[in-house]
Protein backbone atom coordinates (compact mmCIF):
# COMPACT_ATOMS: atom_id res chain seq x y z
CA UNK A 1 0.00 0.00 0.00
CA UNK A 2 2.76 2.39 0.99
CA UNK A 3 4.59 1.61 -2.25
CA UNK A 4 1.63 2.80 -4.33
CA UNK A 5 1.28 5.89 -2.25
CA UNK A 6 4.96 6.64 -2.69
CA UNK A 7 4.70 6.12 -6.45
CA UNK A 8 1.81 8.58 -6.68
CA UNK A 9 3.72 11.08 -4.59
CA UNK A 10 6.73 10.69 -6.85
CA UNK A 11 4.66 11.53 -9.92
CA UNK A 12 3.21 14.57 -8.22
CA UNK A 13 6.66 15.63 -7.06
CA UNK A 14 8.02 15.32 -10.58
CA UNK A 15 5.24 17.48 -11.98
CA UNK A 16 5.70 20.09 -9.28
CA UNK A 17 9.45 20.10 -9.84
CA UNK A 18 8.99 20.89 -13.51
CA UNK A 19 6.48 23.63 -12.85
CA UNK A 20 8.46 25.24 -10.06
CA UNK A 21 11.69 25.14 -12.06
CA UNK A 22 10.00 26.74 -15.06
CA UNK A 23 8.35 29.40 -12.96
CA UNK A 24 11.55 30.35 -11.17
CA UNK A 25 13.53 30.64 -14.39
CA UNK A 26 10.81 32.14 -16.52
CA UNK A 27 8.60 34.34 -14.38
CA UNK A 28 11.02 37.22 -14.65
CA UNK A 29 10.23 37.85 -18.30
CA UNK A 30 6.47 37.49 -18.14
CA UNK A 31 4.76 40.83 -18.51
CA UNK A 32 2.30 42.47 -20.89
CA UNK A 33 5.09 43.26 -23.32
CA UNK A 34 6.15 39.63 -23.39
CA UNK A 35 2.70 38.32 -24.13
CA UNK A 36 1.56 40.98 -26.56
CA UNK A 37 4.81 42.41 -27.88
CA UNK A 38 6.84 41.56 -30.95
CA UNK A 39 10.22 39.80 -30.71
CA UNK A 40 13.44 41.75 -31.07
CA UNK A 41 17.00 40.67 -31.80
CA UNK A 42 15.97 37.28 -33.05
CA UNK A 43 13.87 36.55 -29.98
CA UNK A 44 16.54 37.36 -27.42
CA UNK A 45 14.56 40.42 -26.51
CA UNK A 46 10.97 41.57 -26.71
CA UNK A 47 7.81 39.49 -26.70
CA UNK A 48 6.32 36.33 -28.21
CA UNK A 49 3.00 37.52 -29.50
CA UNK A 50 3.49 36.18 -33.07
CA UNK A 51 4.48 32.82 -31.60
CA UNK A 52 1.33 32.64 -29.53
CA UNK A 53 -0.71 33.50 -32.61
CA UNK A 54 1.24 30.89 -34.54
CA UNK A 55 0.48 28.15 -32.01
CA UNK A 56 -3.19 29.09 -31.79
CA UNK A 57 -3.70 29.27 -35.54
CA UNK A 58 -2.16 25.85 -36.10
CA UNK A 59 -4.34 24.43 -33.36
CA UNK A 60 -7.44 25.94 -34.94
CA UNK A 61 -6.68 24.33 -38.30
CA UNK A 62 -5.83 21.01 -36.70
CA UNK A 63 -9.08 20.90 -34.75
CA UNK A 64 -11.16 22.16 -37.67
CA UNK A 65 -9.96 19.18 -39.69
CA UNK A 66 -9.59 16.47 -37.05
CA UNK A 67 -12.80 17.11 -35.11
CA UNK A 68 -15.38 16.47 -37.83
CA UNK A 69 -13.45 13.57 -39.36
CA UNK A 70 -12.57 12.07 -35.99
CA UNK A 71 -16.02 12.42 -34.47
CA UNK A 72 -17.77 11.37 -37.66
CA UNK A 73 -15.45 8.41 -38.02
CA UNK A 74 -15.96 7.44 -34.40
CA UNK A 75 -19.74 7.59 -34.78
CA UNK A 76 -19.64 5.56 -37.96
CA UNK A 77 -17.39 2.87 -36.49
CA UNK A 78 -19.45 2.60 -33.31
CA UNK A 79 -22.96 2.80 -34.65
CA UNK A 80 -23.08 1.87 -38.27
CA UNK A 81 -20.15 -0.27 -39.27
CA UNK A 82 -20.73 -3.00 -36.71
CA UNK A 83 -18.71 -6.10 -37.36
CA UNK A 84 -18.06 -5.34 -40.99
CA UNK A 85 -14.46 -6.32 -41.87
CA UNK A 86 -13.84 -2.81 -43.21
CA UNK A 87 -14.36 -1.34 -39.76
CA UNK A 88 -11.73 -3.64 -38.33
CA UNK A 89 -9.26 -2.54 -40.98
CA UNK A 90 -9.97 1.12 -40.25
CA UNK A 91 -9.59 0.61 -36.52
CA UNK A 92 -6.33 -1.26 -36.98
CA UNK A 93 -5.03 1.43 -39.31
CA UNK A 94 -5.90 4.15 -36.82
CA UNK A 95 -4.16 2.33 -33.99
CA UNK A 96 -1.09 1.80 -36.10
CA UNK A 97 -1.08 5.46 -37.02
CA UNK A 98 -0.87 6.33 -33.34
CA UNK A 99 2.49 4.63 -33.05
CA UNK A 100 4.17 6.59 -35.82
CA UNK A 101 6.89 8.92 -34.43
CA UNK A 102 6.08 12.59 -34.82
CA UNK A 103 9.18 13.39 -36.83
CA UNK A 104 8.03 10.95 -39.47
CA UNK A 105 4.69 12.70 -39.57
CA UNK A 106 6.69 15.87 -40.06
CA UNK A 107 8.59 14.33 -42.94
CA UNK A 108 5.38 13.13 -44.55
CA UNK A 109 3.86 16.54 -44.07
CA UNK A 110 6.85 18.19 -45.67
CA UNK A 111 6.88 15.87 -48.65
CA UNK A 112 3.13 15.95 -49.21
CA UNK A 113 1.64 19.22 -48.01
CA UNK A 114 4.63 21.53 -48.32
CA UNK A 115 6.20 20.23 -51.53
CA UNK A 116 3.76 18.05 -53.45
CA UNK A 117 0.65 20.17 -52.89
CA UNK A 118 2.77 23.27 -53.08
CA UNK A 119 1.47 24.85 -49.90
CA UNK A 120 4.96 25.71 -48.74
CA UNK A 121 5.90 26.05 -45.12
CA UNK A 122 2.58 27.23 -43.75
CA UNK A 123 -0.01 27.18 -41.02
CA UNK A 124 -2.15 25.05 -43.29
CA UNK A 125 0.53 22.39 -43.76
CA UNK A 126 1.32 22.31 -40.04
CA UNK A 127 -2.34 22.19 -39.10
CA UNK A 128 -3.02 19.33 -41.48
CA UNK A 129 -0.14 17.28 -40.13
CA UNK A 130 -1.26 17.86 -36.56
CA UNK A 131 -4.77 16.86 -37.58
CA UNK A 132 -3.40 13.54 -38.82
CA UNK A 133 -1.60 13.06 -35.56
CA UNK A 134 -4.55 13.67 -33.26
CA UNK A 135 -7.06 11.96 -35.53
CA UNK A 136 -6.57 8.54 -34.03
CA UNK A 137 -7.11 9.72 -30.49
CA UNK A 138 -10.18 11.68 -31.51
CA UNK A 139 -11.73 8.62 -33.13
CA UNK A 140 -10.82 6.49 -30.15
CA UNK A 141 -12.23 8.92 -27.60
CA UNK A 142 -15.44 9.27 -29.58
CA UNK A 143 -15.82 5.50 -29.78
CA UNK A 144 -15.21 5.08 -26.06
CA UNK A 145 -17.67 7.82 -25.21
CA UNK A 146 -20.32 6.24 -27.40
CA UNK A 147 -19.66 2.78 -26.05
CA UNK A 148 -20.20 4.09 -22.54
CA UNK A 149 -23.79 5.02 -23.35
CA UNK A 150 -26.01 2.28 -21.85
CA UNK A 151 -27.90 0.07 -24.31
CA UNK A 152 -31.01 0.61 -22.23
CA UNK A 153 -31.21 4.18 -23.54
CA UNK A 154 -31.12 2.94 -27.10
CA UNK A 155 -33.74 0.26 -26.41
CA UNK A 156 -36.03 2.88 -24.88
CA UNK A 157 -35.58 5.12 -27.90
CA UNK A 158 -36.29 2.39 -30.44
CA UNK A 159 -39.31 1.18 -28.47
CA UNK A 160 -40.78 4.67 -28.83
CA UNK A 161 -40.46 4.35 -32.59
CA UNK A 162 -37.31 6.43 -33.13
CA UNK A 163 -35.17 5.81 -36.19
CA UNK A 164 -31.51 4.90 -35.86
CA UNK A 165 -30.39 8.42 -36.68
CA UNK A 166 -32.80 9.96 -34.16
CA UNK A 167 -31.55 7.57 -31.51
CA UNK A 168 -27.92 8.38 -32.30
CA UNK A 169 -28.34 12.15 -32.43
CA UNK A 170 -30.87 12.74 -29.67
CA UNK A 171 -29.84 10.15 -27.12
CA UNK A 172 -26.45 8.60 -27.81
CA UNK A 173 -24.51 11.69 -28.90
CA UNK A 174 -26.09 13.87 -26.24
CA UNK A 175 -24.87 11.41 -23.63
CA UNK A 176 -21.49 10.96 -25.23
CA UNK A 177 -20.90 14.69 -25.85
CA UNK A 178 -18.86 15.45 -22.72
CA UNK A 179 -16.55 12.51 -23.43
CA UNK A 180 -16.14 13.51 -27.05
CA UNK A 181 -15.49 17.13 -26.14
CA UNK A 182 -12.89 16.09 -23.60
CA UNK A 183 -11.10 14.12 -26.29
CA UNK A 184 -10.99 17.15 -28.56
CA UNK A 185 -9.64 19.39 -25.83
CA UNK A 186 -6.95 16.91 -24.88
CA UNK A 187 -6.05 16.86 -28.56
CA UNK A 188 -5.61 20.60 -28.37
CA UNK A 189 -3.23 20.15 -25.49
CA UNK A 190 -1.17 17.69 -27.50
CA UNK A 191 -1.15 19.82 -30.62
CA UNK A 192 0.04 22.85 -28.68
CA UNK A 193 3.22 21.11 -27.60
CA UNK A 194 4.08 19.35 -30.82
CA UNK A 195 7.50 20.38 -32.10
CA UNK A 196 9.06 17.81 -34.41
CA UNK A 197 6.18 17.56 -36.85
CA UNK A 198 5.60 21.25 -37.21
CA UNK A 199 9.27 22.06 -37.47
CA UNK A 200 9.27 20.57 -40.93
CA UNK A 201 5.97 21.96 -42.08
CA UNK A 202 5.56 25.38 -40.62
CA UNK A 203 8.99 26.93 -40.92
CA UNK A 204 10.10 29.39 -38.29
CA UNK A 205 9.15 32.80 -39.55
CA UNK A 206 8.86 35.23 -36.69
CA UNK A 207 6.33 37.68 -38.06
CA UNK A 208 2.58 37.68 -37.54
CA UNK A 209 0.90 35.47 -40.13
CA UNK A 210 -0.99 37.19 -42.93
CA UNK A 211 -2.75 34.14 -44.36
CA UNK A 212 -3.13 30.43 -43.89
CA UNK A 213 -0.15 30.01 -46.18
CA UNK A 214 2.11 32.11 -43.99
CA UNK A 215 4.98 30.49 -42.24
CA UNK A 216 4.91 31.00 -38.48
CA UNK A 217 6.99 30.08 -35.50
CA UNK A 218 4.86 28.32 -32.89
CA UNK A 219 5.78 28.58 -29.24
CA UNK A 220 7.16 25.06 -29.04
CA UNK A 221 9.57 25.70 -31.88
CA UNK A 222 10.55 29.14 -30.57
CA UNK A 223 11.38 27.64 -27.22
CA UNK A 224 13.59 25.05 -28.87
CA UNK A 225 15.44 27.56 -31.03
CA UNK A 226 16.03 29.97 -28.17
CA UNK A 227 17.34 27.26 -25.92
CA UNK A 228 19.73 25.77 -28.48
CA UNK A 229 20.87 28.84 -30.39
CA UNK A 230 23.48 30.31 -28.09
CA UNK A 231 24.20 31.10 -24.48
CA UNK A 232 22.52 34.42 -23.89
CA UNK A 233 20.70 35.43 -20.75
CA UNK A 234 17.88 37.13 -22.55
CA UNK A 235 17.35 34.17 -24.88
CA UNK A 236 17.39 31.55 -22.16
CA UNK A 237 15.07 33.52 -19.92
CA UNK A 238 12.67 33.98 -22.79
CA UNK A 239 12.83 30.27 -23.56
CA UNK A 240 11.59 29.59 -20.06
CA UNK A 241 9.01 32.30 -20.37
CA UNK A 242 7.73 30.73 -23.58
CA UNK A 243 7.69 27.33 -21.89
CA UNK A 244 5.56 28.74 -19.09
CA UNK A 245 3.06 30.22 -21.51
CA UNK A 246 2.89 26.96 -23.41
CA UNK A 247 2.29 25.05 -20.23
CA UNK A 248 -0.43 27.52 -19.37
CA UNK A 249 -2.24 26.67 -22.59
CA UNK A 250 -1.94 22.94 -21.98
CA UNK A 251 -3.12 23.30 -18.38
CA UNK A 252 -6.02 25.48 -19.46
CA UNK A 253 -7.01 22.78 -21.94
CA UNK A 254 -6.82 20.02 -19.36
CA UNK A 255 -8.66 22.03 -16.72
CA UNK A 256 -11.52 22.88 -19.04
CA UNK A 257 -11.79 19.25 -20.14
CA UNK A 258 -12.00 18.29 -16.48
CA UNK A 259 -14.57 20.99 -15.74
CA UNK A 260 -16.76 19.96 -18.65
CA UNK A 261 -16.76 16.33 -17.59
CA UNK A 262 -17.61 17.29 -14.03
CA UNK A 263 -20.39 19.65 -14.98
CA UNK A 264 -22.05 17.24 -17.35
CA UNK A 265 -21.91 14.23 -15.10
CA UNK A 266 -23.32 16.33 -12.30
CA UNK A 267 -26.26 17.54 -14.32
CA UNK A 268 -27.20 13.97 -15.13
CA UNK A 269 -27.43 12.81 -11.55
CA UNK B 1 -65.23 -11.27 -34.04
CA UNK B 2 -61.82 -9.82 -34.69
CA UNK B 3 -62.30 -6.64 -32.68
CA UNK B 4 -62.24 -8.84 -29.65
CA UNK B 5 -58.66 -9.69 -30.54
CA UNK B 6 -56.34 -6.72 -30.73
CA UNK B 7 -53.44 -8.89 -31.78
CA UNK B 8 -53.28 -12.40 -33.15
CA UNK B 9 -50.19 -14.56 -33.34
CA UNK B 10 -50.02 -17.66 -35.55
CA UNK B 11 -47.23 -20.14 -36.21
CA UNK B 12 -44.60 -17.91 -34.67
CA UNK B 13 -41.06 -19.28 -34.83
CA UNK B 14 -38.12 -17.19 -33.68
CA UNK B 15 -34.46 -18.09 -34.13
CA UNK B 16 -31.37 -16.52 -32.63
CA UNK B 17 -28.85 -17.80 -35.17
CA UNK B 18 -29.24 -21.56 -35.05
CA UNK B 19 -30.99 -21.52 -31.70
CA UNK B 20 -34.79 -21.74 -31.84
CA UNK B 21 -36.27 -19.60 -29.09
CA UNK B 22 -39.96 -19.90 -29.99
CA UNK B 23 -41.70 -22.89 -31.61
CA UNK B 24 -45.05 -22.62 -33.38
CA UNK B 25 -46.51 -20.16 -30.93
CA UNK B 26 -50.11 -19.12 -31.48
CA UNK B 27 -52.21 -16.88 -29.27
CA UNK B 28 -54.82 -14.13 -29.28
CA UNK B 29 -54.43 -10.93 -27.30
CA UNK B 30 -57.83 -9.66 -26.26
CA UNK B 31 -58.68 -5.99 -26.56
CA UNK B 32 -58.89 -4.01 -23.33
CA UNK B 33 -57.82 -6.93 -21.22
CA UNK B 34 -54.63 -7.73 -19.39
CA UNK B 35 -52.86 -10.79 -20.78
CA UNK B 36 -50.11 -12.22 -18.60
CA UNK B 37 -47.30 -14.45 -19.85
CA UNK B 38 -45.76 -16.71 -17.26
CA UNK B 39 -43.14 -19.43 -17.33
CA UNK B 40 -39.71 -20.30 -15.95
CA UNK B 41 -36.57 -18.36 -16.91
CA UNK B 42 -35.51 -18.82 -20.48
CA UNK B 43 -38.88 -20.12 -21.64
CA UNK B 44 -39.15 -17.50 -24.35
CA UNK B 45 -41.74 -15.14 -22.90
CA UNK B 46 -39.49 -12.09 -23.26
CA UNK B 47 -38.63 -13.07 -26.80
CA UNK B 48 -42.33 -13.44 -27.49
CA UNK B 49 -43.32 -10.06 -26.15
CA UNK B 50 -40.57 -8.42 -28.17
CA UNK B 51 -42.00 -9.84 -31.39
CA UNK B 52 -45.19 -7.92 -30.74
CA UNK B 53 -43.50 -4.58 -31.42
CA UNK B 54 -40.66 -5.86 -33.57
CA UNK B 55 -38.04 -5.02 -30.97
CA UNK B 56 -36.31 -8.26 -31.90
CA UNK B 57 -35.38 -6.57 -35.16
CA UNK B 58 -32.58 -4.65 -33.48
CA UNK B 59 -30.86 -7.84 -32.33
CA UNK B 60 -28.43 -9.06 -34.97
CA UNK B 61 -28.93 -12.60 -36.24
CA UNK B 62 -32.60 -12.85 -35.32
CA UNK B 63 -35.05 -14.58 -37.69
CA UNK B 64 -38.81 -14.36 -37.26
CA UNK B 65 -41.26 -16.59 -39.10
CA UNK B 66 -45.01 -16.64 -38.83
CA UNK B 67 -47.71 -14.02 -38.48
CA UNK B 68 -48.25 -11.33 -35.92
CA UNK B 69 -51.45 -9.44 -36.66
CA UNK B 70 -52.34 -6.05 -35.22
CA UNK B 71 -55.99 -5.28 -36.02
CA UNK B 72 -55.79 -7.93 -38.69
CA UNK B 73 -52.65 -6.56 -40.39
CA UNK B 74 -49.41 -8.54 -40.26
CA UNK B 75 -46.77 -6.31 -38.69
CA UNK B 76 -44.00 -8.32 -40.32
CA UNK B 77 -45.11 -7.52 -43.86
CA UNK B 78 -42.43 -6.00 -46.04
CA UNK B 79 -44.02 -2.59 -46.51
CA UNK B 80 -44.95 -1.97 -42.91
CA UNK B 81 -43.70 1.19 -41.17
CA UNK B 82 -41.93 -0.09 -38.08
CA UNK B 83 -41.88 3.27 -36.29
CA UNK B 84 -45.65 3.41 -36.57
CA UNK B 85 -45.98 -0.12 -35.20
CA UNK B 86 -43.85 0.88 -32.24
CA UNK B 87 -46.05 3.89 -31.64
CA UNK B 88 -49.17 1.75 -31.60
CA UNK B 89 -47.53 -0.97 -29.53
CA UNK B 90 -45.54 0.59 -26.71
CA UNK B 91 -43.09 -1.07 -24.37
CA UNK B 92 -41.97 -0.71 -20.77
CA UNK B 93 -38.82 -2.53 -19.71
CA UNK B 94 -37.79 -4.52 -16.69
CA UNK B 95 -35.25 -1.99 -15.42
CA UNK B 96 -36.63 1.55 -15.55
CA UNK B 97 -34.63 3.26 -18.29
CA UNK B 98 -35.39 6.99 -18.41
CA UNK B 99 -33.19 9.08 -20.68
CA UNK B 100 -30.54 11.32 -19.11
CA UNK B 101 -32.85 14.24 -19.62
CA UNK B 102 -35.40 16.11 -17.54
CA UNK B 103 -38.72 14.53 -16.56
CA UNK B 104 -40.49 16.72 -19.09
CA UNK B 105 -38.10 15.91 -21.93
CA UNK B 106 -38.36 12.20 -21.21
CA UNK B 107 -42.09 12.23 -21.72
CA UNK B 108 -41.91 14.67 -24.63
CA UNK B 109 -39.37 12.53 -26.49
CA UNK B 110 -41.88 10.40 -28.38
CA UNK B 111 -43.67 13.54 -29.57
CA UNK B 112 -40.52 15.43 -30.49
CA UNK B 113 -39.15 12.70 -32.73
CA UNK B 114 -42.38 12.70 -34.68
CA UNK B 115 -42.49 16.47 -34.98
CA UNK B 116 -46.27 16.34 -35.04
CA UNK B 117 -46.86 18.59 -32.03
CA UNK B 118 -45.44 21.99 -32.93
CA UNK B 119 -46.72 24.39 -30.31
CA UNK B 120 -45.01 24.32 -26.92
CA UNK B 121 -48.30 24.71 -25.12
CA UNK B 122 -49.73 21.67 -26.87
CA UNK B 123 -46.61 19.72 -26.03
CA UNK B 124 -46.86 20.68 -22.37
CA UNK B 125 -50.51 19.67 -22.33
CA UNK B 126 -49.80 16.24 -23.80
CA UNK B 127 -46.95 15.68 -21.34
CA UNK B 128 -49.16 16.64 -18.42
CA UNK B 129 -51.92 14.33 -19.55
CA UNK B 130 -49.52 11.41 -19.93
CA UNK B 131 -48.09 12.00 -16.46
CA UNK B 132 -51.62 12.13 -15.01
CA UNK B 133 -52.53 8.87 -16.75
CA UNK B 134 -49.41 7.27 -15.34
CA UNK B 135 -50.33 8.40 -11.81
CA UNK B 136 -47.15 10.45 -11.54
CA UNK B 137 -48.26 14.03 -12.15
CA UNK B 138 -48.80 15.08 -8.54
CA UNK B 139 -45.39 13.87 -7.55
CA UNK B 140 -43.49 15.65 -10.29
CA UNK B 141 -45.53 18.66 -11.34
CA UNK B 142 -43.29 21.06 -9.46
CA UNK B 143 -40.06 19.69 -10.84
CA UNK B 144 -40.73 18.83 -14.45
CA UNK B 145 -37.41 20.21 -15.57
CA UNK B 146 -35.25 18.42 -13.06
CA UNK B 147 -33.37 15.29 -13.99
CA UNK B 148 -35.34 12.07 -14.30
CA UNK B 149 -32.66 10.35 -12.25
CA UNK B 150 -33.79 12.18 -9.14
CA UNK B 151 -36.89 9.99 -9.05
CA UNK B 152 -37.16 6.75 -7.12
CA UNK B 153 -37.24 3.42 -8.96
CA UNK B 154 -40.99 3.17 -8.84
CA UNK B 155 -41.41 6.76 -10.01
CA UNK B 156 -38.95 6.20 -12.84
CA UNK B 157 -40.95 3.21 -13.98
CA UNK B 158 -44.15 5.25 -13.98
CA UNK B 159 -42.23 7.88 -15.92
CA UNK B 160 -41.40 5.23 -18.50
CA UNK B 161 -45.07 4.36 -18.66
CA UNK B 162 -45.95 8.03 -19.18
CA UNK B 163 -43.30 8.19 -21.88
CA UNK B 164 -45.02 5.31 -23.68
CA UNK B 165 -48.52 6.70 -23.13
CA UNK B 166 -47.86 10.15 -24.55
CA UNK B 167 -47.80 8.89 -28.14
CA UNK B 168 -51.21 7.32 -27.72
CA UNK B 169 -50.50 3.64 -28.22
CA UNK B 170 -53.16 0.98 -28.48
CA UNK B 171 -51.23 -1.83 -26.85
CA UNK B 172 -48.81 -1.60 -23.95
CA UNK B 173 -46.22 -4.32 -23.46
CA UNK B 174 -44.60 -4.65 -20.06
CA UNK B 175 -41.64 -6.97 -19.58
CA UNK B 176 -41.49 -7.74 -15.84
CA UNK B 177 -42.11 -4.07 -15.03
CA UNK B 178 -42.07 -4.43 -11.27
CA UNK B 179 -39.36 -7.00 -10.74
CA UNK B 180 -36.81 -4.38 -9.66
CA UNK B 181 -39.26 -2.47 -7.46
CA UNK B 182 -40.21 -2.68 -3.81
CA UNK B 183 -43.68 -4.02 -2.83
CA UNK B 184 -45.23 -0.55 -2.42
CA UNK B 185 -44.07 0.58 -5.84
CA UNK B 186 -45.16 -2.76 -7.30
CA UNK B 187 -48.63 -2.30 -5.92
CA UNK B 188 -48.86 1.16 -7.47
CA UNK B 189 -47.92 -0.25 -10.85
CA UNK B 190 -50.45 -3.06 -10.55
CA UNK B 191 -53.22 -0.62 -9.65
CA UNK B 192 -52.19 1.55 -12.56
CA UNK B 193 -52.52 -1.38 -14.94
CA UNK B 194 -56.06 -2.05 -13.77
CA UNK B 195 -56.88 1.57 -14.66
CA UNK B 196 -55.08 1.53 -17.97
CA UNK B 197 -56.71 -1.61 -19.31
CA UNK B 198 -59.97 0.25 -19.85
CA UNK B 199 -58.34 2.31 -22.57
CA UNK B 200 -55.47 0.11 -23.72
CA UNK B 201 -54.69 -3.53 -24.35
CA UNK B 202 -52.06 -4.77 -21.92
CA UNK B 203 -49.61 -7.62 -22.22
CA UNK B 204 -47.40 -8.29 -19.25
CA UNK B 205 -44.56 -10.75 -18.76
CA UNK B 206 -44.09 -11.74 -15.17
CA UNK B 207 -42.22 -14.38 -13.25
CA UNK B 208 -44.37 -13.63 -10.23
CA UNK B 209 -47.38 -15.90 -10.35
CA UNK B 210 -49.29 -14.13 -7.63
CA UNK B 211 -48.95 -10.95 -9.63
CA UNK B 212 -50.27 -12.69 -12.74
CA UNK B 213 -53.21 -13.99 -10.76
CA UNK B 214 -53.93 -10.55 -9.28
CA UNK B 215 -53.54 -8.45 -12.33
CA UNK B 216 -54.53 -10.37 -15.45
CA UNK B 217 -57.66 -11.55 -17.21
CA UNK B 218 -55.98 -14.10 -19.45
CA UNK B 219 -52.75 -16.01 -18.86
CA UNK B 220 -50.43 -17.87 -21.21
CA UNK B 221 -47.96 -20.42 -19.86
CA UNK B 222 -44.72 -20.76 -21.78
CA UNK B 223 -42.22 -23.58 -21.46
CA UNK B 224 -39.08 -24.09 -23.55
CA UNK B 225 -40.22 -21.83 -26.35
CA UNK B 226 -43.72 -23.23 -26.65
CA UNK B 227 -47.07 -22.05 -25.45
CA UNK B 228 -48.37 -24.87 -23.32
CA UNK B 229 -51.67 -23.46 -22.20
CA UNK B 230 -53.59 -20.24 -22.67
CA UNK B 231 -56.83 -19.56 -20.85
CA UNK B 232 -58.68 -17.22 -18.55
CA UNK B 233 -56.50 -16.53 -15.54
CA UNK B 234 -58.87 -18.11 -13.06
CA UNK B 235 -58.89 -21.32 -15.07
CA UNK B 236 -55.11 -21.48 -15.43
CA UNK B 237 -54.59 -21.15 -11.71
CA UNK B 238 -57.44 -23.29 -10.42
CA UNK B 239 -58.15 -25.84 -13.17
CA UNK B 240 -55.08 -26.11 -15.41
CA UNK B 241 -55.57 -28.61 -18.21
CA UNK B 242 -51.93 -29.53 -18.79
CA UNK B 243 -49.90 -31.25 -16.12
CA UNK B 244 -46.89 -29.04 -16.81
CA UNK B 245 -49.02 -25.96 -16.20
CA UNK B 246 -50.27 -27.45 -12.98
CA UNK B 247 -46.73 -28.24 -11.85
CA UNK B 248 -45.61 -24.71 -12.56
CA UNK B 249 -48.46 -22.84 -10.94
CA UNK B 250 -48.32 -25.01 -7.88
CA UNK B 251 -44.64 -24.28 -7.56
CA UNK B 252 -43.25 -27.71 -8.27
CA UNK B 253 -40.68 -26.08 -10.54
CA UNK B 254 -39.78 -22.67 -11.89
Amino acid sequence: MAVFWAAALLVLAGLLAIIIFLVIRGIGVIDAEFIFGMPRAGGRDGGIFPMIVGTLSIIVIAIAVAAPIGIGGGIYLSEYAGRHPLSRIITFGAEWLAGVPSIIFGLFGFAFFVVFLGWGLSILAGGMVLACMILNETIRTTQEAIKAVPTSYRAASYALGATKWQTVSRVVLKSAAPGILTGIILGIGRAAGETAAIMLTVGSFMALPTSLFSSVRPMSLHLYLLATAEVHDGAVARAFGTAMMLLLIVFAANLSAHAITKRFTRSLR
Amino acid sequence: MTDQFKMTVRNLNVFYGKNQALKEVGLDIRTNKVTALIGPSGCGKSTFIRTLNRMNDIIPGVRVEGKVLLDGQNIYNGNVNVTEIRRRVGMVFQQPNPFPKSIFENVAYGLRIRGAVKKNSDLAERVERALIDAALWDEVKDRLHSSAFNLSGGQQQRLCIARALVIEPEVILLDEPASSLDPMATLKIEELLQELKHRYTIVIVTHNMQQAARVSDWTGFFLMGEIIEYNETAEIFTRPKDKRTEDYVTGRFG
